[in-house]
């Protein structure tokens, strides 16, 4: 059963583009002709070691051959395609034979669309804060207004022939205070220009926080001791939080992480978790919840940030407030949470926040290669359940859990199989194949 | 309000009814005290009478009080916008018609057309020329 054609069409055109018979590259790897044969028209996946022989045949490396690495350098090309020349794009339909015959060229210019975009975001996020920073603006209208008392005392004393000595004196002394006040300024705008360009580092705050989450695989230890309270100790230092105010993200995090913390204890959680993943057992989020008092939220926040452990499953977390932003995302293996923009319109988070404290429970199917199947768990609310002053501030949590991870038994959703109808979703529309989707936004860049 | 609060020398040496202005009035409402004096000076010397406000709060009383010939006005003022104390003017059938120049230090397409669109009789922003302000002033007033 042919997935992706990638990588037995790389291996056709490489072999064509050497002007090398198919008998003689399945000599040279070891497999019959015909195999090969099956293998070019992808009729059969080859194995890791058949790849390997086929690569050392054809003189390339064998990663070239990888499939996920080409499938991701397509989809990079076919992404810069559509920015940059999206009324003349180049052979698109022919991405596949370059990225196969070219893999050093497809690279490079899949890195260039990559630092494109990345220059373009930060040129984004700068005039934003041009037009939006009121530290800027105040500096800014300082300084216009001393410059505009400096050029109209300056031109008094510059044209009037007839000016009396006490007025002279008073425009004189006006220019003189005006100068400091704008020298002042101007050594303020540049003083403050000058940290913020260090600080801020251009990431934003919240890629910076997960970013550093990242690296410690989404659990930070120090969470899990009751007694630790200065959390400027746990995020001061760490080369991921730069600025000062992903430093401010990661403490109200970790605080709030530290929170669920004891409400769920490892020691305790574990051992229920574990065996609700155990054969025939059932995983079911909301019991956690009834046996720990905790929120559902809660759950879904804490299950996304546990350390890994022998037969739970890793878990995806998608948190967002009120306007739909994603303000947290703890990625899992074949589902893509979009890092810019809005995210599919369909997923059960967005379902959730039009129905608030009405858990939600879907089987879906992610449109990725292979397309992936999770079952969604989500829940809205107040972010602060016990606040009566407005405004609410909603917010909605998702839990992924991949539907591999999940037994057959009587669980709902996600437990009868392939032929179980599955909400089909995806990341964001701009790099969605389903064409005919009722909520697309925009059209995908990626052919289906 | 002052009229000449500020401890300066007293007017110019150019007498009311000389110039210009020949003694018509001109209420400047403007927080920055060095550009409201320079203001002051070059429309004094043009024989206007000058009325100085160093804030935005009771503008409107001050307008109806002075029936000035013509008000000069900053739009960002501490506490309260130009803009609201223009569109005050314009929403009151005597002010309705007084031509008002609105200074800003942000010269933007945006800030002008929202300024034309409260009723500003002129846009000038800042920094802006002596010689340019007393034009406008003249050819506002119709003199």
């Amino acid at each position: 059963m042919p997935k992706s054609a990638l990588s037995g069409s790389r291996i056709r055109s490489l072999r064509t583009a050497r002007r090398m018979g198919q008998a003689d590259l399945a000599r040279l790897a070891g497999v019959s002709p015909s195999y090969l044969n099956l293998i070019e028209h992808n009729r059969r996946r080859a194995s890791p070691r058949i790849l390997d022989a086929i690569a050392r045949a054809l003189s390339i490396p064998p990663e070239a051959l990888d499939e996920s690495a080409g499938d991701a350098l397509v989809e990079a090309l076919r992404a810069a395609t559509v920015r940059a020349a999206p009324d003349a794009p180049p052979e698109t339909d022919r991405a596949e034979e370059f990225v196969g015959r070219f893999p050093g060229w497809a690279a490079l210019l899949a890195q260039l669309h990559t630092r494109a975009e990345g220059h373009e975001r930060t040129i984004g996020r700068l005039s934003d804060r041009m037009a939006h920073d009121p530290n800027l603006s105040a500096a800014l209208h300082e300084i216009v207004s001393a410059v505009t008392a400096v050029q109209s005392t300056a031109a008094i004393l510059a044209e009037s022939e007839d000016l009396e000595p006490e007025w002279r004196a008073r425009f004189h002394s006006n220019v003189h205070a005006d100068s400091v006040r704008l020298a002042n300024a101007a050594e303020a705008l540049v003083a403050y220009l000058d940290t913020s360009g260090e600080e801020t580092g251009l990431a934003a705050p919240q890629e910076e926080l997960e970013s550093w989450l990242e690296r410690q695989g989404f659990h930070v230890e120090a969470v899990e001791d009751p007694d630790v309270r200065d959390w400027g100790r746990v995020t001061g230092g760490q080369a991921e939080l730069a600025s000062a105010s992903s430093r401010a993200l990661a403490e109200d995090w970790l605080r709030r992480a530290h929170a669920d913390a004891r409400v769920l204890p490892l020691t305790q959680l574990m051992p229920v978790l574990s065996a609700m993943f155990a054969p025939g057992a059932v995983f079911a989020p909301e019991d956690l919840a009834r046996q720990f008092g905790a929120s559902l939220a809660q759950v879904f926040r804490r299950l996304a940030t546990l350390p890994p452990a022998a037969g739970v499953p890793r878990f995806g977390l998608a948190v967002c407030d009120g306007s739909g932003t994603l303000t947290f995302r703890r990625p899992v293996e074949g589902f893509a949470l979009p890092r810019f923009g809005g995210a599919c319109p369909l997923w059960p988070l967005y379902q959730a926040l039009v129905q608030p404290e009405r858990p939600l429970r879907a089987l879906v199917e992610f449109a990725g290669r292979p397309p992936t199947r999770f079952v969604a768990h989500a829940v809205a609310g107040a972010r602060d359940p016990l606040r009566f002053e407005p405004p609410v501030v909603w917010e909605a949590a998702m839990l992924l859990t991949p539907a591999s991870a999940l037994g057959a038994g009587p669980q709902g959703a996600g437990t009868e199989g392939p032929d179980e109808p599955a909400l089909a979703l995806g990341s964001s529309c701009r790099i969605c194949p389903r064409e005919a989707c009722a909520a697309r936004r925009e059209p995908s860049i990626i052919a289906a | 309000m002052a009229e000449d609060g500020s401890g300066a020398p007293d007017s110019p040496a150019t007498g009311k009814g000389a110039g210009h202005g020949a003694g018509r009035s001109v209420l400047v409402v403007e927080d920055e005290p060095n550009i409201s004096e320079a203001i002051r000076f070059i429309l004094r010397r043009d024989g206007w009478s000058v009325t100085v406000m160093p804030s935005g709060h009771g503008a409107l009383q001050a307008v109806a009080d002075l029936a000035p010939d013509l008000l000069i006005l900053d739009l960002m003022l501490p506490g309260v916008s130009g803009l609201d104390i223009l569109r005050g003017l314009r929403g009151h059938p005597t002010s309705a018609g007084l031509p008002v120049i609105l200074l800003t230090a942000r010269g933007g397409h945006a800030a002008r057309d929202m300024a034309l669109e409260a009723g500003a009789s002129l846009f000038m922003a800042k920094p802006f020329a002596n010689a340019d302000l007393l034009a406008a002033v003249r050819q506002l007033v119709g003199v």
